[in-house]
């Protein structure tokens, strides 16, 4: 009898080892694309045959990801972080064979399906019943399992009493939910999302990560791509962090997140702001210099619950510019912007910059309860056309104790992230 | 059930993919047959009265001036015949030529076998084709043309195949070209109008005389096509040379269309 046991037992062994061979291995996967300079939004034929007898005059190369390597494990959810153009969805698109690697291969040993966006291939012509089998069946699901899954996803989209109605009479918000309903019941070994949970309102997202979380814990592998940092810390084990077509961290979530945060605030040590910060920028004026003092004018990085605090920050102007717009925005790490503060109801003399280098102060009364929030500094004119904006470039703490003697903050870290001042009165 | 996606993948048909992912060639198909009768009064009849309005058009004008007396059929029939496989061509190619761009929503964030979709859209004309064939058979006995059913139907059967699949060639070409050069957006209704008059829709090209012009309109694959389709109600000796030189192009067509579409497939998602 024991015989027999070991017998049982041995399988098991056996397929240990191929059991963990990782479901997908991503090997040196690089993404080129050549760019003509006056590049046309698409070729025409006369171009191509003039280009037959002369050569290309001049052409770049540039790489959207650099020799990417990494093997996902099976029920893996794995969170791909980034800023925008660092190459995540090319990666997704690349996963999902819409797009061939320039070199480097990926071994899948699963079925993958993608949802790079939801609802792809509804028809506003189509009704809703019928749009759930066409979107279904273009993401890869049998028209068999669409029948059997039908009420459910009927469901969980609530739009019942609107099935046979076309699509272009659905409220963008009615259209969402349909969409995601779809892929919610999607059952692939491997499944690939970006993004998606960037849209619609707070009750349907809530809804759409009570669902993912379920698919994660259900046992298959997901890769997700999103800027809400939050939902990726709730869903994901394990996190990439890509910049600029490379890989540059590969581990835990939050580690990636927190690497993410650091590398995306340049200026948080020196104060400097390199010149390559800016996301949009018309080069008449620069951010050269920005520092946060404390109550006591010391520079910080970490600032006391109901305290002021001073942002000082450098402007270097290639003219003079009259009337310009400062602002300052404040974003949580999940990328909610919070608060704005702008010049724009100041004297004349406080909106006007001069050519050469321009010191700006900005006394902010704290209002946000504690936690980590990070700086948005932008000059605009004053119709609101932006001549340079830097996005999260210093990042701070809102500590938890009042400066000096006051009292601390006993509550909840998660009670709202603005304190609003406001009166009281019992009348008994 | 393990793969490989790598940069340069091995030419072949895919046949086995196309299997797997079979269900979509019908709901590509369904989709686009729902949309293009959606909000028409008439709906399917269009489908019927495309080729019937023409045929009338072409009887009113040219009835007079192109029939000859060699023909031993009626002028409208002999016209709707033909009309009812070119409209099938046309359709085609011009709804396969263009598909790859009008789907570019979809092949840019979805994989499937692309050769899905220029399929799919030939299928939508074929779907026309039979609806119309409704009409061409009351024709038949309005006219009372007599027919040896299993001569009748083998022709018609071998002149839609060739038609399905030099449209499905050509169109997958066009689509494929298309996606790169948008001129083909312009190229093609002229290409189709000018394939029109060279195909034997509207007159016979004469078999006696062994011109350049017989030899010219043969590598159009629809005059194989028209010419086998009305072998089957007509009986006139075919000219063997210029049917083999149309079924050689429109084979040719065939390969030519898939090997440059698999070619460059993998490439739309960039371009579109």
């Amino acid at each position: 009898m024991e015989f027999i046991i070991l017998e049982k037992q041995k399988p098991i062994l056996l397929i240990w080892p191929e059991y963990m061979k990782p479901i997908l291995e991503i090997k040196n996967i690089s993404k080129k694309f050549t760019i003509g300079h006056g590049q046309k939004p698409y070729l025409n034929l006369r171009d191509s045959l003039v280009s037959i007898f002369q050569p290309r005059i001049s052409s770049e190369v540039f790489f959207a990801l650099k020799s990417i390597s990494f093997d996902v494990y099976p029920g893996e959810s794995i969170g791909i972080i980034g800023k925008n153009g660092a190459g995540k969805s090319t990666l997704l698109k690349i996963l999902s064979k819409i797009t061939p690697p320039s070199s480097g291969k990926i071994i899948s040993r699963g079925r993958i399906a993608s949802l790079l966006e939801v609802g792809t291939g509804f028809h506003s012509e189509l009704s809703g019943r019928e749009n759930i089998f066409l979107n279904g069946s273009i993401l890869g699901m049998k028209k068999k399992e669409i029948e059997n899954k039908f009420d459910e996803i009927v469901d969980f989209s609530g739009t019942e009493f609107f099935l046979d109605t076309p699509l272009k009479h659905y409220s963008s918000g009615m259209k969402l939910r349909l969409a995601f309903a779809v892929a919610a019941f999607l059952e692939p070994e491997i499944l690939i999302i970006d993004e998606v949970l960037a849209v619609g309102d707070a009750d349907f997202q809530k809804k759409c990560i009570g669902k993912m979380e379920d698919v994660s814990k259900s046992g298959r592998t997901i890769l997700f791509v999103s800027h809400n940092m939050a939902s990726m810390r709730a869903l994901c084990s394990k996190g990439l962090l890509i910049s600029k077509g490379e890989l540059i961290y590969s581990g835990k979530m939050n580690e990636a997140i927190d690497k993410y945060i650091s590398a995306s605030s340049k200026a948080a040590h020196s104060g400097e702001i390199p010149p390559d910060a800016s996301s949009t920028n018309k080069g008449i004026a620069k951010f050269t210099k920005i520092v946060l003092k404390g109550k006591n004018g010391v520079a910080t990085d970490t600032i006391h619950y109901r305290s002021m605090m001073c942002l000082d920050f450098e402007v270097n102007a290639l003219e003079n510019l009259p009337d310009v717009m400062l602002d300052i925005r404040i974003c949580t790490p999940d990328g909610l912007n919070l608060v704005h503060a702008m010049n724009k109801y100041t004297s004349p003399e406080e909106r006007a910059l001069k050519k050469g280098r321009n010191f700006i102060h900005c006394g902010l009364a704290n209002q946000l309860q504690p936690g980590q929030y990070s700086f948005s500094i932008g000059i605009h004119y004053p119709d609101g056309s932006t001549i340079e904006y830097v996005e999260n470039i210093l990042n701070f703490n809102v500590l938890n104790i009042a400066d000096e003697n006051n009292e601390g903050f006993n509550y909840n870290y998660n009670l709202c992230y603005v304190r609003f001042e406001s009166e009281w009165k019992i009348e008994n | 059930m393990e793969y490989e996606i790598k940069s340069k993948e091995k030419l072949t048909l895919g046949l086995g993919e196309l299997w797997q992912y079979r269900e979509l060639f019908y709901f590509f198909t369904w989709r686009d047959i729902k949309i293009k009768y959606k909000q028409t009064v008439l709906g399917f009849a269009w489908a019927v009265l495309q080729p019937l309005i023409m045929m009338l058009i072409f009887n009113a004008f040219l009835g007079t001036k192109l029939y000859d007396a060699s023909i031993p059929l009626p002028y409208p029939i002999f016209i709707f015949s033909g009309l009812l496989l070119w409209n099938f061509f046309s359709t085609g190619i011009s709804a396969a030529g263009t598909s790859m761009v009008s789907n570019a929503d979809i092949i840019k964030k979805i994989y499937f076998p692309r050769l899905i979709i220029p399929i799919s859209s030939v299928l939508v004309a074929l779907f026309d084709f039979f609806m119309a064939c409704i009409l061409f058979i009351i024709l038949l006995a309005y006219y009372q043309i007599s027919i040896h059913l299993f001569h009748f139907f083998f022709f018609s059967l071998v002149g839609i195949l060739i038609t399905s699949l030099s449209s499905f060639g050509l169109g997958s070409l066009l689509a494929a070209l298309n996606i790169k050069y948008r001129d083909f957006r312009y190229i093609i209704p002229f290409m189709v109008q000018a394939l029109l008059f060279i195909s034997p829709v509207f007159y016979q090209i004469p078999i006696a005389r062994n011109s350049w012009f017989n030899y010219f309109a043969a590598i159009n694959p629809m005059y194989a096509a028209i010419e086998l389709f009305r072998k089957g109600i007509m009986y006139q000796p075919l000219n063997t040379n210029l049917i083999a030189l149309s079924l050689f192009s429109s084979l040719l067509l065939l390969i030519c269309g898939i090997y440059y579409f698999r070619k460059t497939e993998a490439y739309f998602a960039d371009l579109a």
